[in-house]
């Protein structure tokens, strides 16, 4: 079983997910964030992009929006529009609370 | 003739594909091993040829595990996953896990524990992925109340769907009682003998009951039968007030009937449409539409995870968005229920879609 310290061994880091919330204006521009630097920016920028289009979408499909929740497995993405722009909170879901209510 | 599973390994390092290819040599039921050395190829290899088991680390350059795993379990969802990873970290365990995949290995650092991985994907090899009702062994809820029923049997079947959560009391081969949600009685048993799928455990006996059903379980399961049909023969006949006729719409109906919703629409492509309660379905199935790809891509970029749901809180309506076996669905709800109870909500119509 000599073999098995060859699995061990370096590579490049996985993507950290983190929670934390930004905030941006109408133009799509990130004014502040309070997720860590190591967070990639053009990331931020994509969700934010993301969330805004959908905004407007869903106003213009007459379906006025003012708050979009997003859940992924792994990352819960909650958006609040704020004058044509939005605050934006990502929260990872701890993996032991139950993720839906129990009778 | 015996089969022979064929297993996937996905690593970037070459010499530890090799090494893996050796390990899984020593599996008894002598699987065809294949070995990928990239998420790229990986998912090139699953496409042309079926495969029952896939292995892959976690970090790999370009396409990490995350990401190919997120992608095997959506369009994969039989493939038996496994991550063989030397990261000791618990947020990716539990992203991993959050993923659907079906085992998180820590490489293995002994041979005891060699032993034990081997096992365990010798187990994994040999489970047969099957539909219905997964508990002892996989039968249809009908052959359960059968069999316990034809053997004088007591006890208490327990039965979960999803969020929902059903019991059937048998005593000495008749059927006494049932229950779920608020359904209780004859009109319970019917309920829960709809569903399609989920698991079942064996409680144990109530003796003393109450018995609300006093009908033989012989006529009790053909009446089940006999309402099945209806609500199919129903659910492509019925239609909404105000909305003209529209085939094919099984189970749209029922779903528009539940308590809170406003509007249901489905989408299978962007053009195939069918809605109960909206007068102009074309602009939401096209929000419904965008919003659900962008989201989906934003999820594999993030290495979040499959797109589970869309809540929207608006002050006309609220609105879910979330994907079905390739269907769209689109709810709308009123605005009395916060985001937290839609979500719950989406659930329990996800599950009644299902069935």
């Amino acid at each position: 079983m000599g073999f098995l310290t060859s699995w061990f061994r370096s590579a490049k880091p996985l993507l950290q997910l983190h929670s934390g919330s930004f905030s941006m204006d109408r133009t799509g521009r990130i004014l502040a964030t309070t997720l860590p630097s190591s967070f990639p920016r053009n990331l931020v920028q994509t969700i934010g992009h993301c969330v805004a289009l959908t905004f407007d979408e869903a106003q213009n499909a007459q379906l006025p929006l003012n708050e979009l929740i997003i859940h992924y497995p792994g990352l819960k993405i909650t958006a609040r529009e704020m004058r044509g722009g939005a605050i934006v909170f990502l929260s990872i879901p701890n993996a032991t609370e139950p993720t839906h209510k129990t009778s | 003739m015996e089969i022979r599973h064929k297993v996937l390994l996905v690593d970037d390092d070459p010499d530890l594909l090799e090494v893996y290819r050796d390990t899984f040599a020593m599996l008894p039921s002598q699987p065809e091993i294949h070995t990928a050395s990239s998420g790229a190829r990986a998912l090139a290899m699953l496409e042309k040829d079926g495969y029952r088991l896939i292995v892959s680390d976690l970090k790999m350059p370009k396409m990490d595990g995350l990401q190919l795993l997120s992608v095997v379990r959506r369009k994969y969802p039989e493939l038996r996953t496994v991550v063989l990873t030397s990261l000791v970290d618990e947020q990716f365990r539990s992203r991993v896990y959050a993923l659907g995949v079906d085992l998180y290995w820590h490489k293995p650092g002994s041979e005891q524990e060699m032993t034990q991985f081997l096992e365990c994907m010798e187990s994994l090899l040999g489970r047969e992925y099957e539909g219905g009702f997964r508990g002892v062994q996989s039968k249809s809820l009908v052959d359960l109340v059968q069999l316990e029923c034809i053997s004088q049997s007591s006890a208490v079947l327990r039965i979960t769907n999803g969020p929902f959560t059903g019991r059937i009391w048998v005593n000495n081969g008749e059927v006494v009682d049932a229950e779920t949600e608020e359904l209780r009685g004859e009109d319970a048993f019917q309920k829960i003998l709809r569903w399609k799928a989920g698991n079942f455990e064996f409680l144990p006996a109530e003796p003393h009951r109450p018995r609300t059903i006093f009908k033989s379980y012989n006529a009790l399961l053909l009446e089940s039968a006999q309402a099945i049909d209806e609500l199919d023969n129903a659910n492509t006949s019925q239609f909404f007030p105000g909305q003209p006729f529209q085939s094919g719409s099984t189970g749209l109906t029922e779903l528009a009937q539940t308590e809170g919703v406003e509007f249901v629409l489905k989408m299978v492509a962007e053009t195939k449409i069918d809605s109960r309660g909206l007068e102009n379905p074309e602009r939401i199935a096209s929000w419904t539409h965008h919003s659900i790809n962008r989201f989906r891509a934003l999820g594999e970029n993030l290495q979040a995870g499959t797109l589970e749901q869309i809540t929207g809180i608006g002050l006309q309506r609220n609105v879910a968005v979330a994907q079905k076996g390739g269907t769209n669905l689109c709810v709308g709800w009123k605005t009395d229920k916060d985001a937290a109870e839609i979500r719950d909500e989406m659930k329990k119509i996800l599950t009644l879609w299902a069935s």
